[in-house]
């Protein structure tokens, strides 16, 4: 098992309920630096909203989360609105899994890099390219296309832009809602070969929601299993994927076909 | 400038000024505001003006709301204060304020102007009062007010730099000449109204206060005196401004911001000084010399 960092999330009995629909219930976890964790389920079993919470921007019911920085541990729903929004973008990144949400199209790729180095403060735009372009490379992107549009760059490239994007500012915390569905298979398995070395890399602490049992295997060193807003499993990945205590952890496993 | 609030109003039966009593102090809230918060938008009731939004009549609004009898106004368009625009004002407020005008700068005690700043410095005993069509700068990246107000209470202006990258990255250059956004005493964002890029200069540390009145989007902002004003750049990148190959073809001052005219209908052209009384005020000094 790879040595882990220090604490970078914790969350403590989160609810939030749409109406009378309960999206999360009572979630509590923790998160290292350099630790991957991914959040398996049905449809509707409150993924999206959890990493909302966590992303700030949807407040829950009911619940902490606490985020480590450098020096200090906020509690991002007790803080002000206008500290939130100053802290968030600097320490939290949130990948879609349409990229076309995370991204801006009606700018160049290279603006989408720069935007939110430019929002924490960058303004020389020698380093501002010069790290638009060490991303694109990082992500395999072709350095030339830096001045292109990402409205003709193929699913697989916005995605990949939408993650030099993410990253560029050294978030602590990256959460990814299904970064690799909407892709066909290759794609996705070099998709999650360029994640996996980031997350190495960067020693960064990762939330990543999939539908997906085999991305979770990849990506994941714990598994954190969601029914109808409540964790219902959680372990390490490989002890919750080969033996699954839990009925519809079980039914989950075994739907997926060994080949 | 408090002139007016011992005026006998109903001995005559008009509102010095033309705007009531009641709607000037409203106004003079707002810009009081503006001044004590300098770059930030301040909403205030616009009232209907004898001429069409879009045309002045927040300008129009602030200048009827400062100005007091002893008060001597220039009114300018473009520079010049011999088009349709700046005569009809100037007229409407020697007719319904008495105010001496005047078309010399350093005579005036408020100028009202639409797309320039005058090129003589400007004193800490005048008031300059601008024309905005749209104050909002973030408006063009934003457009949800209710958003843009978020942006500005965060200070978080990251969005503004996207259209420096995109235009240095493309063009090797910022392609925005006229209305070239500005941070106001290191806080606000604001728009400088469309004058040339060439005048922001002459905001920073300006001796005179400077108010800008958007009629239509009912917002006031204003500028201090002695306040930093800085245009948005980048270190690598820092703004410039126009610069001309030539003088002025009337006075020949080098200085001045030019407007390109066409001479004749066979496209024969000449810069001239688009700020008329300066070219005046150059013209007579080399006769004098
Ligand atoms: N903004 C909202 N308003 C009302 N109900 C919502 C809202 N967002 C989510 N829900 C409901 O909350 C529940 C959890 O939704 P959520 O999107 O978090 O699920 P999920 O696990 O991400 O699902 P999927 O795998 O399909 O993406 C669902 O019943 C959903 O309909
Ligand atoms: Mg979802």
């Amino acid at each position: 098992m790879k040595p882990r960092g220090r604490e970078v999330l914790r969350v403590k009995r989160l609810f939030k309920t749409f109406g009378s629909v309960p999206a999360c219930r009572a979630v509590s976890f923790s998160l290292r630096q350099g630790e991957v964790l991914g959040i398996v389920g049905e449809s509707g079993s409150g993924k999206s909203t959890l990493l909302r919470c966590l992303a700030g921007r949807i407040q829950p019911d009911d619940g902490t989360v606490l985020i480590a920085s450098d020096d200090y541990v906020v509690d991002l729903w007790a803080m002000d609105e206008a500290s939130r929004e100053q802290f968030v973008p600097t320490t939290v990144s949130l990948i879609h899994q349409n990229p076309r949400d995370g991204l801006r199209l009606e700018i160049s790729a290279g603006g989408n890099i720069a935007e939110p180095l430019m929002a924490a403060g960058g303004r020389h735009y020698g380093s501002l390219r010069a790290t638009a372009l060490e991303w694109l490379e990082k992500v395999d992107i072709d350095g030339r296309r830096i001045d292109d549009l990402p409205e003709v760059f193929s699913g697989g490239m916005q995605q990949r832009l939408q993650i030099a994007r993410g990253l560029a500012t050294h978030p602590r915390l990256v959460l990814m809602d299904e970064p690799t569905g909407g892709l066909d298979v290759s794609v996705q398995a070099k998709l999650l070969d360029l994640l996996r070395s980031l997350v190495l890399e960067l020693g960064i602490a990762v939330v990543v929601v999939t539908h997906d049992i085999g991305v979770a295997r990849l990506l994941a060193d714990r598994l954190m299993v969601m029914q109808r807003g409540r964790v219902i499993e959680e372990g390490l990945t490989d002890q919750v994927l080969d033996d699954p205590h839990h009925p519809y952890t079980q039914l989950l496993v075994s739907s997926v076909l060994h080949v | 400038m408090e002139a007016d609030l011992i005026f006998d109003d109903d001995a005559i039966g008009y509102s010095f000024a033309y705007l009531d009593e009641m709607t000037k102090r409203m106004i003079r809230r707002a810009i009081l505001k503006a001044v004590a918060v300098p770059g930030y938008q301040v909403p205030f009731g616009s009232r209907e003006m004898p001429l069409p939004p879009g045309w002045g009549t927040g300008g129009l609004q602030v200048t009827a709301s400062i100005l007091g009898r002893d008060d001597v106004l220039k009114v300018i368009d473009q520079g010049a204060d011999d088009t349709t625009n700046a005569i009809s004002i100037r007229q409407f407020f020697a007719k319904v304020a008495d105010v001496v005008t005047t078309e010399r700068t350093g005579e005036a005690t408020i100028i009202q102007t639409r797309h320039r700043i005058p090129e003589r410095a400007l004193t800490e005993d005048q008031i300059i009062v601008f024309q905005v069509p749209n104050p909002e700068p973030l408006r063009r990246f934003i457009p949800e007010e209710a958003v843009a107000r978020k942006i500005h209470a965060f200070g978080r202006y990251g969005v503004m730099y996207v259209r420096l990258y995109e235009d240095i990255s493309r063009l090797g250059y910022v392609a925005m000449s006229a209305d070239y956004p500005v941070i106001v005493n290191g806080r606000y964002l604001a728009s400088p109204s469309p004058i040339p890029k060439f005048d922001n200069p002459k905001l920073h540390r300006s001796r005179a206060l400077a108010i800008f009145g958007a009629g239509r989007e009912r917002r006031i902002h204003a500028i201090p005196p002695f306040t930093d004003v800085n245009s948005l750049d980048f270190v690598d990148h820092p703004f410039t401004v126009q610069h001309f190959e030539t003088c002025c073809s009337v006075c020949g001052a080098q200085d001045s911001y030019l407007d390109e005219i066409l001479l004749d209908d066979r496209g024969t052209r000449a810069f001239v000084c688009s700020d008329t009384a300066y070219c005046a005020e150059q013209r007579d000094k080399r006769i004098d010399a």
